[in-house]
């Protein structure tokens, strides 16, 4: 399905592998039930798909919002050439969220009943809404990129013209959302080890996901530029590594603070089984990627971003997979490692990823203004271009 | 009034009774081999443990402001006014938020099935609300698990362990736990020989996500303002500068 023009390449047949194992691992989790095809267990009710599918899912696609706030209501122009990526990356991973939100619900055709029986005590409720909100204004932020493709002027002049309105409430569910994610965990003071329960942990999730945004970006247009030939726009993705030194830090900061005023700094230097996975995360999110970007030799250099950017991914996805599994397994006196039908699933969503961005980012204009300016010439700061969604006409500054 | 469950470890004798009362009243298969499991489970709401010679019984708490029925984002689990927490699998999706929230690991879910929903002692809710009492207690011996009103189970419960310091231990399971549960254990113990938590806050858990949650309605127009101000201002400014580098362009035109 990915190769319209068959070109038999080493990624194209690994994705076709991971894909009918994917269908093959689909057949077992719907015919033969959840007991057949995950590790989980009435002592890890939550798994692989809920930590790593839905919470970094949601997570690696903070990309959207964080950019489109920065562009669209910040009105910092520099980064508009990159928002599209992000938007269409923030949409591709809420798809995917909700297709392997079918896998992990035990009754997925029940999926619409929030719609109707409501709870509102319920953070799972909040997220909910969060994510068929945000999953509606996604489709709507990335409709230009489609009709723009069609050149169909009429719907566009009208989407554009409402446009600030969903990117306001863009912003506002996606800060709504990703905080959410982390309240969930608020309900189990005594069940979430206390490297990772704390009151803040709405804030955490809400910082890690800004710093994931960025990283995100730095990723995505590093890899398009190295897949897709486009010129690496280096400025740009230098003010992000700066942006994202401030918000590592900021986080960083607050995690000192919090484990200080809860008494458990001890914790850190205390061998435990936690204790290795909370360094790990630590490191690998915060430490090793500002000490990186610090430097600012690496900061200034394509692969130091590129490779500061991937470990502090690493480290977030790791965060979130403690939170969700590692933080628990010693209260319910248990281990848990995914099954291999539910890495393959995860897989076959990571690869989907991969694969339906490809394919949009050849047939789609993703990255418009490179085509318009062929031969790409490295922009600067100074070539400004229409806002993405030219709400008011810019005069150019 | 709330009814409730109290059961006396000090008077049970491990027969198992209220195993079986409980099977045949929701349903369950019950012989020798599920008799020896002592733990509940998808198809056991209610375990006698063992501890050497001491006896402990395992159920749903039916907590007074209960984690699984906060946390349901469709209400398919509910407290009664009565007491019991029951559940609804026609509404249920299968989140299992429940489980995860359970701070006694009560849910239990039916991971064979195609088509699983959530299990748990309902404390025999429909028995309850035809005024008569649960299977368990109704089937107890002994008096060890007895049916009642809750506040006057509480105080029956620590009537006994004044009178007969001996012969308790000076703590009530669900008296304070997680703000109160609708049963009450009294053991001769400590509770942690049976794998319960001893370190349980008294806070209601709902509390937790209700101070943050109870913040976004506020949140909302307050953020949603902030976010258009902005845009408004940093595009004005824009805007500005543009109608100035207009009038500029106009008078240099003209001199």
């Amino acid at each position: 399905m990915t190769v319209p023009r068959m070109r038999f390449t080493f990624w194209k047949a690994v994705f076709l592998v991971i894909m009918a194992a994917g269908i093959y691992c689909t057949f077992i989790r719907f015919f033969r039930g959840l007991g057949a095809s995950t590790n989980l267990s009435d002592q890890f009710p939550w798994g692989l798909w809920i930590g790593f599918d839905v919470m970094c899912g949601v997570m690696l696609a903070a990309g959207g919002f964080t950019l489109t706030a920065a562009v669209e209501i910040f009105n910092i122009k520099r980064f508009h050439s990159i928002v599209r990526p992000t938007i269409l990356t923030a949409f591709l991973g809420y798809l995917l969220v909700c297709a392997a939100l079918m896998y992990d619900l035990g009754l997925p055709w029940n999926i619409w009943h929030p719609l109707v029986m409501r709870n509102p005590h319920s953070v799972m409720f909040e997220v909910a809404y969060c994510v068929m909100l945000y999953t509606t204004v996604l489709a709507l932020e990335f409709s230009p990129i489609v009709l723009e493709h069609f050149n169909l002027q009429k719907p566009l002049k009208i989407i554009r013209s409402v446009m600030v309105v969903f990117v306001i409430l863009g912003v506002l569910l996606s800060t709504l959302h990703q905080s959410s994610l982390g309240t969930l965990y608020l309900i189990m003071p005594n069940k979430l080890h206390p490297f990772w329960y704390s009151p803040l942990l709405p804030v955490f999730f809400f910082l890690s996901a800004i710093s994931v945004g960025l990283a995100m970006t730095i990723f995505e247009s590093s890899m398009s530029s190295k897949y897709f030939g486009r010129e690496l726009e280096l400025p740009i993705l230098r003010d992000l590594g700066r942006v994202l030194v401030v918000v590592l830090a900021l986080y960083g900061i607050l995690k000192f603070e919090d484990f200080y005023h809860r008494g458990i700094l001890r914790l850190v230097f205390t061998p435990s089984y936690e204790q290795r996975f909370f360094l790990l995360e630590i490191f690998l999110s915060v430490l090793l990627p500002l000490g990186m970007l610090l430097v600012p030799k690496i900061r200034e250099s394509a692969q130091g971003l590129y490779l500061a950017a991937v470990i502090c991914l690493l480290g977030f996805v790791t965060n979130r997979l403690n939170v969700a599994i590692t933080g628990v397994e010693s209260a319910v006196h248990g281990r848990y490692a995914p099954k291999w039908t539910e890495t393959t699933i995860t897989a076959m969503f990571v690869a989907l990823g991969f694969a339906i961005f490809g394919l949009a980012a050849k047939y789609l204009p993703i990255f418009p203004e490179e085509k318009a300016h062929l031969p790409a010439l490295r922009k600067t700061e100074a070539h400004v271009v229409d806002s993405e969604f030219a709400v008011p006409a810019h005069a150019g500054d | 009034m709330s009814k409730g469950i109290l059961y006396d470890a000090t008077k049970c004798i491990g027969c198992k009774q209220c195993e079986q009362a409980c099977a045949s009243e929701n349903g369950l298969p019950y012989d020798d081999k599920i008799a020896a499991q002592e733990v509940t489970s998808a198809h056991k709401y209610t375990a006698i443990l063992t501890k050497d010679d001491k006896f402990m019984r395992k159920l749903c708490m039916h907590c007074e402001d209960p984690a699984c029925a906060s946390v349901c984002p469709v209400g398919a689990l509910k407290k009664t006014a009565l007491g019991p927490v029951t559940y609804d699998k026609s509404k249920c999706m299968g989140c299992r938020y429940c489980m995860a929230a359970c701070p006694f690991g009560v849910p239990k879910y039916e991971w064979e099935k195609a088509i699983p929903g959530v299990r748990k002692c309902i404390m025999c809710s429909k028995r309850v609300a035809a005024g008569k009492q649960t299977a368990c207690a109704e089937a107890c011996p002994v008096g060890a698990t007895i049916f009642g009103d809750r506040d006057a189970l509480l105080e029956e419960g620590k009537k006994r362990v004044h009178d007969n310091p001996g012969a308790y231990l000076q703590h009530i399971f669900g008296e304070s736990e997680v703000g109160g549960t609708s049963v009450l254990l009294l053991s001769s113990i400590g509770f942690s020989n049976f794998g319960f938590r001893t370190d349980l806050t008294e806070r209601a858990l709902p509390l937790y996500t209700y101070q943050v949650l109870s913040r976004i309605p506020d949140f909302i127009p307050l953020f949603g303002t902030m976010l258009g101000g902005i845009y408004w201002i940093t595009h004005r400014r824009q805007a500005v500068a543009a109608a100035e580098a207009q009038e500029n362009e106009e008078k240099g035109g003209a001199r």
